[in-house]
């Protein structure tokens, strides 16, 4: 897969001057509309996590009239209610050195030098006032016994900056935000469609104007017109099939709409998290991930040698490797999550995994449990073990866990500019959709405080001066609408009338081990060309030979299912291109001819100090870089050693 | 190990359904409830048949989308377990194990184990929030909160709405669900404005939606994934008699 090089990005919208005041500078600059106008214009929103459900809520607040989409059966369920350790906020109530200046330099830094810097300081700026929101929405926060609210340190951060709501934190801010949502859907300002699945955008006159529809009960397919269109659908880890997204996670909305016309910036950028349950068999429908808050306390080792297949409980101490602790003495088990996750593997590569097939490391709490308590270890985590004991059948408590690295996040997505705009006018994209602050590696408990920062504060305000000259748009185009909608029919029959001999899920399977092998942890040039030879390949067999059973009038999980994949199939080959482009090493992604002679990832500034911007055109991808300066934070080797 | 299923099969709310048997063989103790429906579907996907719709997600027992009668228990055999953690390891070799929908009025099958549950979410709509728009939220250490109130407050708001409450009370209650959420908020200073209007309403509603009245089965807190203490219904119950009475 070839591609060309178009013109650089040059502006992103970000106002200039001292850091500090640009978000304060761009509220001011944004336009507003009259509360009488904005009762006639119309925002969709698809998606109800975080960021789209506190971004319907909040344009419902203002007065818009919103239309809410989800595939679920009620927008409480979307996938953000899993994430389990905590948010950020630079509120430095432990008085521990923390500032908003410090999580924007953590977070610059945790990302290698891959986010721009003013979109990254108002995340670090408005964290504060994300805290304040969920406590006043009653989000019950774990609490010190003066009744304030407790915070702990979390995955790479050295200040106490991480609030949370026992393992749970995601489920009790999505239950704040779906509160909220519920709440104007009372009032009448949202109207919900819950199983509905976007299946592609309508660009009237180079604006999103709507979106077309499937109801997954009845299969009618409906078009919503609109002045403006927010995506809010989530990443795309499920492209490696096994990943500890839900299962119905999937990359078609934001797919859709690239090929449509927004550029899809740094789809290589995934991240894959240290601390999930290993795969325990053919059958494995998902993983699932274990808080790193669990890292915490959790010592992290393997056997000094290889092959030891003795219970842990039996190997001395003086015949275990805590590798992290030893490799980085200055963070041991708190590095960041690409590092502790390549460590992992290598450890693994090197013969000394554990449990079936050697895919794993211990998670071990016997110390935290001989220093604090049984208790107190319980209070913490006990919901963690629990859950680690339901699956594998194994107690913590007594024998150390297993876990192993698996696909988590995706700091990629479409590209969007300070206002979170992306390429097409009228389209914008929030939450972890879009590829905007988290560079090539996001910090643990970061994603919940984008998701926010997006859909209450950032988002509502920018989208205002978007909608400012809703007035003058021109009348939307019933040839594009009718096309839009007469593709999504097309598509469907085309994917029911196949009649193979193999399931979506088995070629999801197959190219998600695909991706894992050559466009995962660790990625060469040689496998990234395999990667691209192949994909192709198997796309094709797809359209000759996958099988959909029943009919589009109906709910028909299959067809969903397979409509999912094929746009996976596109999506994987962007991937291992910017994979195989960037040759560079940084953050999540490693390619191994770019590393240190100790085997760490070594960046090529000179070269990649770039957001790489794809566009879709009928003559295959083009290239569009918008080059990242850095006046604040200096640009270094990161080392956490 | 070889089992026996026999699964609810409905094409449609207007279809009559029936239990389907299915033989299902070489199931693994690891696999989860849903990967052995999933080996199960694949199957019936080749062979050109339906595959049994059911709701899931998350598949880590958070999202509270899954929800299945499984040999008559919300979620199956084990205690605060939904059913996509549910492992195999529970079964042995030649069980036969029935597989159904959550059943109630107010839930209306959709197909085979897919159920509607919007009732839940128009329970919520009714008044299961704090009325504070984006924007105007004073600062988070504001307000304390002691530690007991909000460690009990958090208890309550692990329901995950998945309805297992209202399946298994003999009486199709939702008590247990709209209790947890008038709990939550009940317990907290942030709460206390909206406490009253916020229990007559979400009560009344619940009474619309053709939910039956609770009568102190505990069938609702004994099949709970979260464990939602029955004493949420005692609260919410003294919250909307104290709110009926002040309006008169």
């Amino acid at each position: 897969m070839n591609y060309q090089l178009g013109e650089p990005i040059k502006d992103t919208k970000a106002p200039e001057g001292p850091i500090e005041d640009r978000w304060e500078k761009r509220k001011f600059s944004a336009r507003l509309v009259n509360p009488a106008n904005k009762r006639k214009i119309n925002v969709i929103v698809v998606g109800t996590g975080l960021a789209g459900g506190s971004a319907a809520a909040t344009l419902g607040e203002l007065g818009y009239k919103v239309k809410s989409f989800c595939y679920q059966d009620s927008p409480r369920r979307a996938h953000s209610i899993a994430a389990q350790g905590g948010i950020n906020a630079a509120k430095n109530y432990r008085g521990d050195g923390d500032s908003i200046y410090r999580l924007f330099y953590d977070t610059v830094k945790g990302g290698d030098f891959r986010a721009r810097e003013s979109n990254v300081y108002r995340l670090a700026q408005v964290s504060v006032n994300i805290i304040d929101q969920a406590v006043a929405q009653g989000v019950p926060f774990a609490r010190e016994y003066g009744g304030l609210l407790d915070t702990r340190s979390f995955g790479g951060a050295q200040v106490s900056r991480t609030f949370y709501a026992r393992g749970q934190t995601g489920q009790q801010l999505l239950l704040g935000a779906y509160s909220a949502l519920e709440r104007q859907i009372a009032a009448g300002t949202v109207e919900m469609h819950t199983r509905h699945e976007m299946l592609e955008l309508i660009v009237s006159d180079g604006r999103a104007r709507g979106v077309v529809v499937r109801d997954m009960v009845t299969g009618e397919v409906e078009t919503h017109l609109a002045d403006a269109v927010v995506l809010a659908t989530g990443g795309y880890g499920n492209v490696f099939f096994l990943s500890t997204n839900a299962k119905g996670c999937n990359t078609t909305a934001i797919w859709r709409a690239h090929q449509k016309g927004a550029v899809f910036a740094n789809p290589c950028y995934t991240q894959i998290h240290p601390t999930c349950i290993p795969v325990s068999g053919e059958y494995q429908s998902k993983l699932t991930l274990m808080s790193e808050s669990l890292r915490n306390d959790g010592r992290v080792w393997v056997p000094v040698k290889g092959g030891d297949t003795r219970p842990a409980a039996e190997i001395p101490e003086d015949e275990r490797d805590y590798y992290l602790e030893r490799i980085y003495p200055a963070f041991g088990n708190l590095v960041p999550r690409d590092i502790a996750s390549r460590a992992a593997k290598n450890v693994c590569d090197e013969g000394r995994g554990v449990g079936p097939g050697g895919l794993g490391v211990y998670l071990d709490f016997a110390d935290a449990i001989a220093r604090l308590g049984r208790d107190a270890v319980e209070k913490k985590y006990g919901n963690l073990f629990e859950m680690y004991e339901r699956i594998t059948g194994e107690d913590p408590y007594t024998q150390p866990m297993r876990i192993y690295p698996a696909v988590h996040y995706t700091m990629g997505g479409l590209w969007v500019d300070y206002d979170l705009q992306s390429s097409i006018p009228g389209l914008f994209v929030i939450g972890e959709a879009n590829f905007s602050d988290h560079g090539a590696n996001r910090l643990g408990a970061s994603a919940l405080m984008q998701g926010l920062a997006d859909g209450y504060f950032v988002l509502p305000t920018t989208i205002g001066d978007y909608l400012a000259d809703a007035h003058k748009f021109d009348a939307i185009d019933d040839q594009q609408v009718a096309e839009a909608e007469i593709a999504v029919k097309n598509r469907i029959e085309k994917l029911l009338s196949v009649n193979g001999t193999r399931t979506a899920d088995s070629f999801h399977r197959e190219l998600g081990k695909l991706m894992w092998d050559y466009c995962g942890m660790e990625r060469t040039e040689e496998g990234l060309r395999k990667a691209l030879e192949r994909i192709p390949e198997l796309r094709a067999e797809f359209w000759r030979d996958v099988k959909v059973s029943g009919v589009n009038e109906e709910l028909n999980q299959a067809l969903e299912r397979a409509g999912r994949v094929a746009d996976f199939f596109d999506l994987a080959e962007l991937m291992c291109l910017d994979a195989l482009h960037r040759t560079e090493s940084c953050g999540g992604h490693f390619r191994a001819e770019s590393q240190d002679a100790d085997g760490e990832a070594l960046r090529d500034d000179e070269h990649f100090a770039y957001v790489a911007a794809w566009e879709s055109t009928p003559d295959g991808p083009v290239l569009h870089k918008e080059d990242l300066e850095y006046e604040y934070v200096k640009m270094t080797q990161r080392s956490y050693k | 190990m070889n089992l026996t299923l026999k699964v609810w099969r409905q094409s449609g709310p207007d279809d009559d359904g029936r239990l389907v048997r299915y033989q299902i063989e070489d199931v693994s103790p690891d696999m989860s409830f849903l990967e052995m429906l999933d080996v199960l579907n694949e199957r019936l996907i080749l062979a050109g048949d339906d595959p049994i719709a059911f709701d899931h997600d998350c598949r880590e027992g958070i999202c509270g989308m899954c929800s299945m009668m499984i040999d008559g228990v919300a979620h199956g055999p084990q205690k605060n377990t939904t059913t996509c953690q549910l492992h195999m390891r529970h079964y042995n070799d030649g069980d036969t194990i029935v597989i159904e929908p959550w059943r109630a009025r107010p839930f209306p099958v959709v197909k085979d184990l897919v159920v509607d549950r919007s009732a839940f979410d128009r329970i919520i709509q009714a008044g299961g929030f704090i009325s504070v728009p984006a924007g105007s939220a004073p600062d988070a250490h504001a307000t304390p909160v002691p530690k007991l109130d909000a460690d009990s407050a958090f208890d309550a708001a692990t329901c995950i709405g998945c309805g297992a409450c209202v399946a298994a009370c003999p009486n199709g209650s939702a008590s247990l669900f709209t209790a947890a959420k008038i709990t939550h908020l009940g317990l907290l200073p942030q709460g206390q404005p909206e406490r009253g209007s916020r229990a007559r309403a979400m009560v009344e509603q619940m009474d619309e939606e053709g939910f039956g009245g609770c009568t102190n089965t505990g069938e609702c807190t004994a099949v709970c994934p979260k464990g939602i203490p029955l004493d949420t219904i005692a609260r919410m119950n003294a919250d909307y008699l104290r709110a009926s009475r002040k309006s008169g």
